[in-house]
């Protein structure tokens, strides 16, 4: 019997490093056919965004990540998965979450990583407020129904 | 016994407040009740909870339906749809 993997689910206010986070599952070890990292980052809608303020549920906000984390483990053969989200303000370029699923096989990694982000989006505890470059305040950035549904498309 | 009640994003703003502690009434049971009593409690309650179908509940740091039964829950968060990821 292989090993449970644990996932590692990190909240935290400052950046990661990509590549540092790939290495930390893959070194040392030589079963991994497979890494799918996927990053989401701040974008600056067309120049018209300072900044985003990221707000987060201190605890709840670990204990959904890790209950997302630990279906994708259970339906999929992973090796090694890691989910960092950042809170606070985050500028535009600047990362704000990233999922890496590592497996023997790519199918695995690919659809371990698209389902953590469709779950984490309608189910994680973080709400997006804009700032904007005139200094107004956009307000709080609406949820998408298409994401609800994006979720729902993994219900088995 | 007091429950600790706590809010984010607009309903902490439209509330004024990121947290209090009530002392719950009889009567209050399921988590649609608690939405309906906190409604009637202030202007700032209504305007927060205008829609109360669109606000997220979470009990114990769960997320839970509003038929849920609240019980002896220490902790019950009110928030927007989430917008992480």
């Amino acid at each position: 019997m292989p090993e449970a993997v644990v996932p590692d689910v990190r909240i935290q206010a400052h950046d990661f490093d990509i590549a540092a986070e790939v290495n930390r599952l893959t070194e040392n070890r030589a079963d991994i056919g497979a890494v799918v990292t996927f990053s989401g980052l701040c974008r600056d809608e067309q120049g018209a965004l300072s900044a985003l303020e990221l707000e987060h549920y201190p605890g709840m906000a670990e204990a959904e990540i890790g209950r997302i984390a630990a279906q994708a483990v259970k339906r999929w053969p992973l090796q090694g998965l890691t989910v960092i989200h950042r809170h606070g303000r985050i500028r535009p370029g600047e990362n704000i979450v990233l999922v890496v699923a590592a497996s023997a096989h790519r199918q695995a990694a690919f659809e371990a990583a698209n389902f953590l982000m469709d779950f984490l989006k309608s189910r994680a505890p973080f709400w997006k407020k804009e700032h904007r470059v005139d200094g107004s305040e956009g307000g709080w950035v609406e949820a998408k129904e298409a994401d609800k549904e994006a979720a729902d498309r993994w219900k088995e | 016994m007091a429950t600790r009640l706590i809010y984010f994003a607009w309903v902490r703003e439209r509330i004024g407040k990121p947290e209090e502690d009530v002392d719950l009434p009889v009567g209050v049971e399921t988590v649609a009740d608690l939405l309906r009593w906190l409604k009637s409690r202030g202007e700032e309650y209504e305007h927060a909870l205008q829609y109360p179908e669109v606000i997220r509940v979470a009990i114990n740091q769960e997320h839970v339906r509003h038929e849920e039964k609240i019980g002896g829950a220490r902790e019950i968060a009110l928030f927007p749809p989430m917008t992480g990821g």
